[in-house]
């Protein structure tokens, strides 16, 4: 086991960084080039520091593992954090994705950049912090702290309307938190104790369990964003500077499916299985809803919003099979749409920094002068329809496999959402790349600069890697995931047993 | 190493080579790089072939474990028996022919580079599929000559048809991928592996069980034949799921006949013969097989009887003949279809490339309306287009006499419900057959010149480069029949050559039944293609304004057929416009109106007063906002637990 604190030092390191760039005198070019200087060298330490965390990772071991215990807030809620299979697949993504989300901003962000890159910091550490605590008060501060940055970064650096959508963002999140919350004292009303380690073996009384399931639900269906609550996150989208929207979707999304696994799951297994049909259906009404509202969107943005709503109903489809598989393919899932959406999100800023608008009438043909990036676009556009050898296919597959021996009418319908994802994400690419080059503002367009190869590239090989081979991912989660399964299933089984003794 | 690593891994490379550093390389390098490394590959395909089929080597390569969770395992690894090696032969031999081929055909074109990249690509995603072990490797190869096809069909990315057609393939596939995608689902829950050897250990423990789907329980075995046979007429453009291919042919000539002919099509017949273990203990499903099979050989060939693009009279023939393919393998009679699939490829890919060489003549002229006499400037090309047109008629001791006949007889043969109309369709296709393609060569190769003088006059012979590979095809198309009858058709033959990669759960009794026919039936084919040759010599040589009259005297059934069944028509209106409609509605009535209207809008109206005030404050240090935001949400959890405490 390692003798310094690497989780702590993973989540407040940026925070340091924040710090050193308020320190920061003036606002010249010279204040806003080192700004983004420390901010890019704050995240890549932050990132090697986590590396750490992959190397001393005991991956047979399916408990929480660098644990750190400190006593916080007078000894009841305590400062706890640790990761397992997981949990640090994520801190590993938030990590990744922070760099090359910084230098996507490099030119994009001329006013107030120390602010920008300050909330960028500070997001991180409630990201990783989201991701690794173990003490339930701990997290939430984590978990809602989030929104923070996130408003504020879509409301100062927005679109034109920026307002609208950073109070849908909030307004949504909100009322899922105060939910949360009342749920959070609940627990501890009735457990004594805010460690999720203690919760997770606790075993609430299956009423209480009904009405605690349903509050986290309505902060995790938000945050992830299931459908019918899923607006907020296209306008915020196509507000959101590209950088906000890297994040926001390779991110913040997956705190709600990462919530769904860390206490749904575990905690309340018998409401999770009660409402298994309903998220069944929500996430089956996600994937061909949203696809079919994708195939008509006219901001590329918008487009890619929705079909990233399309793409998180497989992850809540595949955990609530309670199947290892299905289990594996959300976390999965999670992991690859991060990269794909993400890279996604910064192709279209590629775009955007040089044309200064989303609307896909405005472009077509920018594949006669950026051969680079059309084969960049092509390669998550295919990713996103989930073609085998990139990484959507693996999630798409386990999660649609597991879907079926759960139940086979999820699965038909879940599976013509591979139809509509080509369909939307093929028109796309055609209306965007394809097609001779007539627009006149088009005619001078240039292909990627190195910067913007720099940061594309990580995400290519990624893709094409956990494509082929998605075992890094998929071992480091197995023994946790088994773990949760054996649990779950090992809660429901005296009831089945019991229900089985009547008959 | 062994020598399928570079069977299967050269085409990879030279994909690599020319794809990553083509611009370096420049265009000739990068064709030679493809070139060459597929006549490597297509040479020890041959060698494999000898190995695998006549001295019985087969092997399994693993690579490496690719997919671990759960209970599920898919494993990369190559599976060679003959049924195998028959297809490496195939899909590396055209392909080596077609790169040749291209170095000619696309030599004006800025883009090379990028086209081998692709072919070659193609190439190994191909030999992917028919080296795949597994269900879910075989989808990956399945994906990936999908993906191929688009890129190559949208090859000319400035045309907008091209780019329709790509994305129009890539679609209905996709629709049968669907199918494909639930049917390896439905294996995997029944036998909970989806590698080849278990399934077929376990298939006849699966029979009589039944499977909960559609909302009631069906026989496991037929549904997840059915369900896996729509994946394979969308790749093999079957009645129904075929509106792709005759649009596919926007791409350059060289890619239909690697694809749209020879290869990518005929993945699916490839699948139900790699299958067949699954398939023979579903006898409904073949029946299936056999009807759609046969309704495809006879839609197809009355289409292909009004076309007057050249190389549309070509898809519709090859969509036709994947008909035929499908009636052999519905009747259980898997070698015949094989040997169809086998023999079609050298003279379908050499019609292709011998249409190829007509374009390239005409300077991309595709238009038979605007053709005609060209054999006196393209003798050699007419040699060939001759030669492709008896062998697919199936004119004496060609090869498609020996594996087109010995479909029809293996239909007439067949036990199955669906095989005495699978006998009447392919028997009336065979005249359509022999009908469409004498027109093809009449209207392209005889008569008076309907072209412009300026293109008749420079129309000239294609180079050496491009000569070889059609020579070398009509030699396959003269031959193979013959050469290789033995081993596809007749029992003994088959038992020794296809051993266990093929089964019959009745040890081919099909390929006994077909020889103890009456005698006229062998008879029956030969005499339609006679039929069609000479009506069609009459229409076309003696009276040519007969079909001008007749098209006019038959006004409704000659647009049904110009129209193709008015498919396109019926699918625009039943699925695409209604998906738009009801993205549409969804989008501006369902997110528009009723979620945000009556959720965050309503409750924003009210707040977004506030906000504007709220904004006009943030005009100084954000952070501290931001901070104090934090804070505030910390502190009152916080007080909120400590007072709950107490």
């Amino acid at each position: 086991m390692a003798t310094w604190p690497i989780l702590s030092v993973t989540t407040f390191l940026p925070l340091v960084g924040a710090v050193f760039i308020l320190l920061l005198r003036g606002d010249d070019e010279a204040a806003k080039r080192n700004a983004r200087w420390v901010a890019l060298w704050t995240t890549v330490v932050t990132f090697v520091v986590s590396i750490f965390l992959i190397t001393g990772f005991d991956k047979s071991n399916p408990g929480f593992q660098f644990v750190e215990d400190h006593p916080w807030l007078g000894g009841t809620i305590r400062y706890k954090m640790g990761v397992d299979g997981i949990s640090l697949p994520f801190v590993i993504l938030t990590t990744f994705l922070m760099p090359i989300t910084i230098l996507s901003a490099w030119h994009a962000i001329e006013k107030r950049v120390k602010e920008f890159m300050v909330l960028f910091l500070i997001l991180e550490t409630l990201m990783v912090g989201t991701f690794s605590a173990l003490d339930i008060v701990l997290f939430y501060v984590f978990f809602e702290g989030g929104l923070i940055p996130m408003f504020l970064i879509i409301g100062v650096w927005g679109g034109a309307r920026r307002v609208y959508a950073s109070f849908k963002f909030f307004l949504y999140t909100l009322a899922g938190s105060v939910l949360m919350l009342l749920a959070i004292m609940a627990m501890y009303y009735q457990a004594g104790t805010t460690d999720i380690v203690k919760l997770l073996t606790y075993g609430f009384p299956r009423g209480m369990q009904t009405w605690l399931w349903l509050a986290f639900f309505a902060s995790f269906a938000v945050k992830l964003p299931m459908w019918p609550v899923h607006t907020w996150l296209p306008d915020a989208h196509v507000e959101a500077p590209t950088a906000g929207s890297v994040i926001l979707a390779a991110v913040l999304l997956k705190m709600g499916g990462y919530g769904f696994l860390r206490f749904s799951l575990p905690m309340f297994p018998h409401a999770s299985e009660l409402f298994a049909p309903m998220m069944f259906f929500l996430s089956v009404v996600a994937i061909i809803y949203t696809s079919l509202v994708a195939l008509m969107q006219e901001d590329i943005k918008k487009l890619i919003a929705y079909s990233s709503v399309a793409h998180m109903g497989f992850v809540t489809l595949g955990m609530f099979t309670f199947s290892n598989e299905g289990v594996q393919a959300a976390v999965f899932q999670m992991v690859s749409h991060g990269i794909v959406s993400g890279a996604l999100f910064l192709c279209v800023g590629v775009v955007y920094d040089r044309m200064h608008t989303r609307e896909i009438a405005a472009y077509g043909g920018l594949v006669n002068r950026m051969p680079i990036y059309a084969a960049v676009f092509m390669l998550f556009t295919m990713a996103n329809c989930g073609l085998p050898g990139t990484s959507g296919f693996v999630g798409e597959l386990l999660a649609l496999i597991s879907a079926f021996k759960a139940n086979t009418w999820v699965a038909v319908f879940a599976t013509s959402g591979v139809i509509l994802s080509a369909a939307y994400a093929l028109w796309l690419y055609r209306r965007v790349v394809f097609g001779a080059l007539e627009k006149d503002s088009l005619k001078s367009i240039t292909d990627l600069e190195t910067r913007e190869i720099a940061i594309l590239a990580p995400l290519v090989i990624l893709t094409l890697f956990f494509g082929f081979y998605p075992a890094p991912v998929l071992d480091m989660s197995a023994a946790s995931v088994a773990n949760l399964v054996a649990q779950t299933k090992a809660a429901l089984a005296p009831a089945k047993a019991a229900l089985l003794g009547v008959q | 190493m062994t020598m399928y690593h570079f069977i299967v891994f050269l085409p990879l490379a030279g994909a690599l080579i020319a794809g990553l550093f083509g611009r370096v390389l420049g265009a000739r390098p990068s064709e030679i790089v493809t070139t060459v490394f597929l006549m490597i590959a297509a040479g020890l395909s041959w060698v494999a072939f000898f190995d695998v089929g006549f001295y019985g080597k087969d092997l399994r390569v693993p690579l490496f474990t690719w997919i671990s969770a759960g209970d599920l395992k898919v494993e990369w690894a190559l599976r060679v028996d003959t049924l195998t090696a028959v297809m490496l032969i195939v899909v590396n031999s055209v392909s080596a022919l077609v790169h040749l081929y291209s170095i000619g055909y696309m030599h004006e074109d800025p883009h090379r580079p990028r086209f081998f990249a692709y072919l070659s690509l193609f190439t190994f995603a191909m030999l992917a599929l028919v080296t795949a072990d597994n269900l879910v490797q075989l989808f990956f190869g399945w994906e990936g000559v999908g993906l191929a096809s688009y890129l190559l069909i949208g090859f000319w990315y400035q045309k907008p048809e091209a780019n329709a057609a790509a994305i129009k393939a890539f679609v209905v596939n996709r629709v049968g991928d669907f199918g494909f995608a639930l049917g390896i689902f439905a294996v995997f829950a029944m036998i909970g592996s989806v590698g080849f050897e278990t399934i077929f250990a376990e298939a006849k423990s699966l029979t009589g069980k039944t499977i909960h789907i559609f909302g009631g329980n069906f026989d496991a075995l037929t549904v997840i034949c059915l369900l896996l046979f729509v994946g394979a007429m969308g790749k093999s453009a079957q009645f129904l799921l075929h509106t792709w291919l005759p649009d596919a042919m926007e791409g350059p000539t060289p890619v239909s006949a690697l694809i749209h002919a020879a290869t990518m099509v005929t993945a699916g017949v490839f699948m139900v013969a790699r299958l067949s273990p699954l398939f023979e203990l579903a006898p409904s499903a073949l029946t299936v097989v056999t009807f759609f099979g046969a309704t495809t050989a006879f839609f197809a060939a009355t289409v292909g009887l009004v076309q007057n693009d050249i190389k549309r009279v070509i898809a519709y023939s090859t969509c036709s003949q994947l008909g035929y393919m499908f009636v052999a393998m519905g009747v259980g009679a898997y070698s015949v279809g094989m040997f169809h699939l086998f023999t079609h490829a050298a003279f379908k890919a050499l019609l292709f490339l011998g249409a190829g060489s007509v374009i390239h003549a005409m300077h991309h002229e595709q238009d038979m309306r605007n053709m005609g006499g060209l054999w006196k400037k393209i003798p050699f090309t007419y040699a060939m287009m001759f030669i492709g047109t008896i062998a697919l008629t199936g004119f004496p001791f060609t090869a498609g006499y020996f594996s087109k006949d010995a479909i029809i007889e293996a239909a007439f043969a067949g036990h199955n419900s669906m095989a005495a109309y699978a006998f009447y369709m392919t028997v009336i296709a065979a005249a359509l057959t022999s009908f469409y393609s004498w027109r093809l060569v009449f209207m392209t190769f005889h008569g008076e010149t309907r072209a412009d003088h300026h293109t008749y006059d420079h129309a000239h012979e294609s180079p050496l480069v491009m000569l070889i590979p059609l020579a070398i095809l009509a030699t396959g198309a003269l031959v193979l029949g013959f050469a290789f009858k033995g081993v596809f058709i007749y029992e003994e033959g088959v038992e020794k050559f296809f051993r266990h990669s093929l089964f019959s759960h009745d040890n081919w009794h099909i390929l006994h039944a077909m020889h103890e026919i009456p005698g006229w039936v062998p008879w029956l084919p030969t005499v339609m293609m006679a039929g069609g040759f000479l009506v069609s010599y009459w229409f076309y040589m003696v009276n040519p304004r007969l079909p001008v009259a007749l098209a006019k005297q038959q006004d409704v059934l000659y647009r049904f057929l110009l129209n193709k069944w008015y498919f396109d028509e019926i699918y625009d209106f039943l699925f695409v416009r209604p998906a738009k409609a009801v993205g549409r509605f969804l989008w501006k009535k369902g997110d528009g109106w009723l979620i945000d209207g009556f959720g965050p809008n309503g409750v924003s109206a009210r707040v977004l007063d506030v906000t504007r005030g709220v904004v006009r404050l943030q005009t100084g240090y954000l952070y501290h906002y931001a901070f104090v935001m934090l804070i505030g949400v910390a502190a009152l959890i916080t007080w909120f637990l400590f007072k709950g405490a107490a």
